[in-house]
């Protein structure tokens, strides 16, 4: 790990100052950065700390949830509140990482969390996220993990995060904190899709830090889920995943909301499936035709293609399961 | 840059000057000589590296040494009591919850902090607890046993 | 009095490891040990044209580069016989030593640094440039010049060929066929303690602390390396953080770290990282098999025809025993059996857990299923039908063979009949049901060993012998021998291993630990408490083992004697010439399939092992547990992903090679069936580490054949190939 100073600013203000400056990192729980800089994928000169910021704590409001970005996401998933009313938000944070992981790491921190990208994690390889310019070989290669939506011939590196794609599913809003006040961006708009830019993930400005996260209450939030694929049973990445939400009358959808991860290169929402779903009846011919949409567009590669047809059932089976839900 | 880290080692405090970009396991191990706390990975795959931070379980190769300034510590080597082994580290003699004994440690710490938040898990809780630590040689099954048999004693020493 | 063999003895040095006390390689601290970070080959093959380490030299700690442009030119004495851990043809790599690239991942530069995250800092600012030759990657290429091993051609050496009759004929004539090519990718050991050396010299003598199954061979390997006296090295290994045939080898960078150590003339401390580790310590290598099967219309066999073609390194030839099984298993009246080997631009593969006989028993196990299933008959019937009264490929006959009792226990205990009958024919909610089975089978092996046994003066006992204990309890199976032959309690019986100054023993692989090392701690117990009877009479012994401590001492004070000694080396004898002798095992597996997303969970496994003596239920048990779990991985989720135009490993990590996980695991049984074998060895034993993996994976796959329907003939069966898309 290359040296760098540490310092552990006590206010946004300072954070903000501090992070301003080239090749200033922020950490919060570490363990997406550190294993990175310890093998060279980020470099860094200097490391603010903001764990000592105001920023946890869950707050639960009639119009939704606000979580402190520093929440753990141990302490996120224990939240009972948040179980019961945002129950696919929890079901996604416990599909992820590990109990020791959970417990360092942030809410915030994870929908910062880099790629699992084989390329992007090797040092020596060429990858344009992490060296601009320099190719991405997983567009010929090893790219089982790597996305069939959204991405550019210059990147197909999927965001790795559970949690984003149940937050973008239920609409949930990112509050960013700067020097000079907050501005709120809807978690859909945050990351940025790689283009010729890769290196490039997010609308968040120099010294910017994520404060929050503003979970709305929606008539659908209560029955939501998340359905995870992966090779074995727990302590990897989604393969391919869906969130699902669905308001109800009868069996009749009012709206439903539906996002998929492991298959794109940010939290990915369905639009189009989710309007061929409002109003129609909750069943799984409906479900399937719905689901059909969500391939649009899809761009697979060699090892990945299975993706197209897995992600299409993933949405059936959250639907399923959001639709079968008390 | 170095500086002065303060904090509590398995009930004993120290103050040692650390390089800001040490992590906890080199401080642990090189620093503190405490080889029990293992590295099995290059950052957070393997679980080996487990340690108890004011209880709860962390990675100690995923945290900055001086990130648990001021915070109390405690490593495998503090779980036995003047040269007892803990129920818990009994029950894994006993129930062959170590083969090689490697990835023991981290495993020993995870279900240490389980047992301290829920004294009377059921075994898919101590599975999901133990889920971040992997194990080559048990295959799992007398390691889960192990948790099983350190809470009946627990219960049956209370 | 009453044996501790056979008792599930708790594991002796169990405490030590509860309590963090047991001291793995990277766990000793030498005074003023420093630290090293190896430099890795960017690219497949070629040269080394310039390699600039200004910036590298410049952070602050680092005391030395080390490169083959600044080496000094090491012996590197051949060994004549080669070590029987060390491929038979070909240069092992030599370190810095000249500028040839022959694999990606190869080391090329050594930093050392006061401290270790100097070292790794300084060791990614080294910057190579290559002269790139034209690498061989693609392995389905390779495959096109693959050869039969040299090794084949001498006494000794791994079969290339094994002919009885006439196979091809026999197949073109059968009724009953089945002609399917299965292939297995490269898989890892990925034993949690990473590969890591220490070593120090004084003068002309070197020390090392290391990862390794074999602590002499290691010696003389390093003492050939530096062109000392195997007197002036000393290996030091008491425990090994798993290990499943990684730590078999002395590989490159235990050369490295001593050559290190030689230069800063510091103790030098050197841990690959996991990334490294996927290049630098050997994995079960890459393979291809077509079996074909002819039978007739009963499901007798009358052809086995078996083609295996697996990937080896440039410059070594690893060959293993894959076309022994379809030669033994099962009885046939024809066989050809083929094995070739293909080099590529990687580093040479080495022998995992069952080497190459879990390879050989999983194509003959999958295609004995599709046997069964165009023989109409049940998968367990066809195996008895075909089953091997003798070896009929030694031609000799068993020293025993208990299969028939695994099968039958195997089916009674997992309830066997209740197999579906069609595949896809049962499903509970999402899921599709499915049973599957294989043998198993592993050769008993044993080699000469040394034990020393000492008698203390307080009536305890001392034994040694340079053996290993990766995990499977050496420690605690050879106390319990020692305290039965000596008559004593476990508690005052110390066993100890793992340092070349000891008596030497054999490498600790190949499931021989036991019969090996066990007999010669056997037989110098025996000399010892013979050397005590001389001077006691017999009568004046007592059968207590609480007592016997006393007599001992007494004994020993009476006659004015600090200690009383024997050191007695072990010697297989002939039988191996008269029997062939081998472990035996049926797996059995449920399995569950989503029926719609492809997720595969494995609720149930039982193994049922005839392996002679079970020395102790208890380590046994958990030790196979732990190896049918490495089958569960084999079958699910392990493998190499190589990116062929870098020849370069990309999922090098825990998080992207992925082993079993708590979670993956539920109910798994290990059973032994009662087997006395009054010619392996004097103990009677035939060892289990290696045979619980054999037989797991094709019992699973063929599981999910009879869940969905569907033959899987590549590993690992992921999700995608379930779904057939």
């Amino acid at each position: 790990m290359l040296p760098f100073t540490y310092s552990r600013p006590r206010n946004i203000g300072e954070a903000a100052t501090a992070g301003a400056q080239p090749g200033t990192e922020f950490i919060a729980g570490g363990t997406d950065l550190l294993p990175l800089l310890k093998e060279g994928v980020r470099r860094a000169n200097r490391l603010v700390d903001i764990n000592d910021l105001p920023l946890g704590g869950i707050r639960h409001e009639a119009a939704g949830v606000r979580l402190g970005a520093l929440t753990r996401m141990s302490d996120a998933a224990d939240d009972e509140r948040l179980r019961r009313d945002y129950p696919a938000v929890v079901e996604a944070l416990l599909a992820g990482a590990s109990p020791q992981l959970r417990n360092l790491a942030t809410v915030g921190g994870n929908l910062l969390q880099h790629t699992r990208c084989l390329y992007f994690h090797d040092a020596a390889m060429p990858c344009n996220k992490r060296q601009p310019g320099s190719g991405c070989p997983a567009w010929d290669g090893q790219n089982r993990g790597n996305a069939i939506l959204g991405g550019s011939r210059a990147c197909i590196a999927t965001h790795a995060s559970d949690l984003a794609v149940a937050l973008v599913a239920l609409e949930a809003r990112v509050v960013l904190g700067a020097r000079h006040g907050e501005r709120e961006v809807p978690l859909a708009d945050f990351h940025r899709l790689p283009g010729d830019t890769p290196q490039i993930e997010t609308v968040l400005e120099p010294g910017e830090v994520i404060t929050a996260i503003f979970v709305p209450a929606a008539p659908y939030s209560r029955r939501s889920t998340y359905v995870k694929l992966r090779d074995r049973a727990s302590f990897e990445w989604a393969l391919t995943s869906a969130a699902a939400a669905l308001d109800l009358a009868g069996d009749t959808i009012r709206q439903a909301r539906v996002a998929v991860g492991g298959v794109a290169t940010k939290p990915w929402r369905l639009p189009k499936v989710e309007e061929a779903l409002a109003g129609a009846r909750a069943d799984r011919s409906i479900f399937h035709a719905a689901a059909e949409l969500a391939a649009q567009g899809a761009e697979p590669r060699q090892f990945n293609a299975f993706k197209v047809e897995l992600m299409k059932r993933a949405i059936v089976r959250a639907l399923a399961d959001a639709g079968s839900l008390a | 840059m170095r500086s002065v880290l303060s904090l509590t080692v398995n009930g004993r405090a120290r103050e040692d000057l650390v390089a800001d970009n040490m992590l906890l396991l080199d401080y642990l191990r090189e620093v503190a000589g405490l080889t029990g706390t293992k590295q099995g990975c290059d950052g957070g795959e393997c679980g080996a590296c487990t340690v108890l931070v004011d209880d709860q379980p962390r990675l100690a190769c995923s945290t900055l040494a001086h990130q648990v300034a001021g915070k109390r510590i405690e490593t495998i080597e503090g779980l036995a009591t003047r040269g007892r082994l803990s129920a818990l580290q009994q029950a894994f003699h006993e129930k062959l919850g170590t083969q090689c004994g490697f990835c023991t440690p981290g495993m020993i710490m995870a279900a240490e902090a389980l047992l301290r938040r829920n004294p009377d898990p059921s075994r898919d809780e101590i599975k999901a607890a133990l889920s971040g630590n992997l194990c080559r040689c048990t295959g799992y099954v007398k390691i889960v046993e192990s948790v099983e048999t350190a809470v009946r004693a627990r219960e049956a020493a209370e | 009095m009453s044996g501790s063999v056979g008792q599930p003895i708790d594991r002796v040095d169990g405490p030590a490891k509860v309590g963090g006390k047991a001291r793995y390689a990277a766990d000793f601290r030498p005074s003023g040990v420093v630290y090293g970070a190896i430099v890795t080959a960017a690219i497949a093959k070629g040269r080394i044209a310039a390699l600039d380490t200004t910036a590298a030299e410049a952070i602050p700690g680092v005391i030395s580069v080390i490169h083959h442009g600044n080496a000094p030119q090491l012996a590197y004495a051949p060994m004549d016989p080669r070590p029987i851990v060390d491929p038979k043809t070909g240069e092992a790599l030599r370190v810095f030593q000249n500028d040839q690239v022959l694999f990606a991942g190869q080391p090329i530069a050594l930093v050392v640094a006061e401290e270790p995250e100097q070292a790794i800092q300084a060791a990614a600012l080294v910057r190579a440039s290559y002269a790139v030759g034209n690498a061989a990657s693609d392995f389905s290429h390779a495959s096109l010049e693959a050869r039969p091993p040299e090794e084949s051609r001498h006494p000794g050496g791994k079969p290339g060929a094994l002919r009885r009759g006439d196979a091809d004929a026999a197949f073109a004539a059968a009724t009953r066929r089945v002609d399917a090519s299965y292939e297995q990718p490269a898989e890892f050991h990925c034993a949690i303690e990473l590969h890591g050396t220490i070593a120090r010299w004084d003068h002309d003598h070197l020390t090392l602390w290391d990862k390794t199954q074999w602590v002499d061979n290691d010696r003389t390997e390093m003492a050939h390396v530096f062109g000392i006296p195997d007197d002036n090295v000393r290996v030091i290994s008491p425990f090994v953080g798993g290990a499943f045939g990684s730590a078999l080898r002395s590989w490159p960078h235990v050369a490295a770290a001593a050559l290190a150590s030689l230069l800063v003339n510091r103790p030098v401390e050197l841990v690959l990282t996991r990334r490294q580790q996927f290049s630098s310590v050997g994995y079960r290598p890459r393979t291809v098999q077509r079996v074909r099967l002819g039978a007739d219309d009963n499901g007798r066999l009358t052809a086995v025809i078996h083609e295996a073609v697996a990937q080896t390194s440039a410059y070594e030839e690893y060959a293993e025993m894959v076309i022994e099984p379809p030669a033994m298993l099962y009885s046939t009246p024809t066989l050809r059996a083929d094995y070739r080997l293909a080099p590529m631009n990687v580093n040479t593969p080495c022998p995992m857990r069952a080497p190459g006989i879990v390879t050989g028993t999983l194509a003959l196990e999958l295609a004995m299923d599709e046997l069964a299933e165009a023989c109409d008959l049940d998968p367990l019937r066809l195996r008895l039908l075909n089953y091997a009264e003798r070896d009929e490929n030694k031609n000799l006959p068993w020293s025993s063979k208990s299969l028939r009792q695994c099968y039958a226990i195997g089916a009674e205990r997992f309830g066997w009949s209740r197999r579906p009958s069609a595949p896809a024919s049962r499903r509970d909610g999402h899921w599709l049901v499915g049973y599957g089975m294989a043998s198993a089978v592993y050769p008993a092996h044993r080699a000469p060993a040394t034990a020393h046994a000492e008698l203390r003066a307080d009536g305890t006992a001392s034994v040694t012998s340079a053996a290993s204990d990766m995990g499977p309890g050496t420690y605690t199976s050879m106390t319990q021998v020692a305290a039965d032959e000596l008559g004593l309690p476990i508690n005052a019986v110390q066993f100890e291993l793992g340092d070349s100054l000891m008596p030497p023993a054999p490498v600790h692989g190949g499931s021989m630990t036991m019969a090996s090392v066990g007999s010669a701690v056997q037989a110098a117990c025996r000399a010892l408490r013979a050397k005590a009877l001389d001077l006691e009479h017999p009568n004046r012994l007592p059968q207590d083992r609480g007592a016997m401590q006393q007599a001992y001492a007494r004994l020993l004070a009476r006659h004015r004697l600090d200690c009383l000694t024997a050191e007695t080396e072990a010697m297989p004898d002939d039988a191996a010439g008269r029997f062939s002798m081998y472990a035996f095992g049926a797996v059995f597996a449920e399995v569950r399939v989503d029926a719609e997303l492809g997720e595969i969970r494995v609720p149930r496994l039982l193994g049922v092992y005839a392996a002679g003596r079970i020395v102790n239920p208890k380590t046994a048990r958990s030790q196979c547990i732990g190896g049918m779990v490495g089958g569960l991985g084999m079958a699910l989720t392990e493998r190499g992903q190589w990116d062929d135009r870098f020849g370069k490993i990309m999922n090098a990590s825990l998080a992207d090679y992925l082993v079993p996980v708590n979670a993956d695991v539920q109910s798994i049984e290990a059973l032994f069936v009662p087997e006395e074998d009054p010619w392996v060895n004097p103990l009677g034993v035939k060892g289990v580490g290696e045979i619980a993996l054999v037989g797991v994976a094709p019992a699973i796959l063929n599981a999910i054949h009879n869940a969905t329907g569907r033959r899987i003939r590549s590993l690992p069966a992921t999700l995608e190939k379930v779904m057939g898309c």
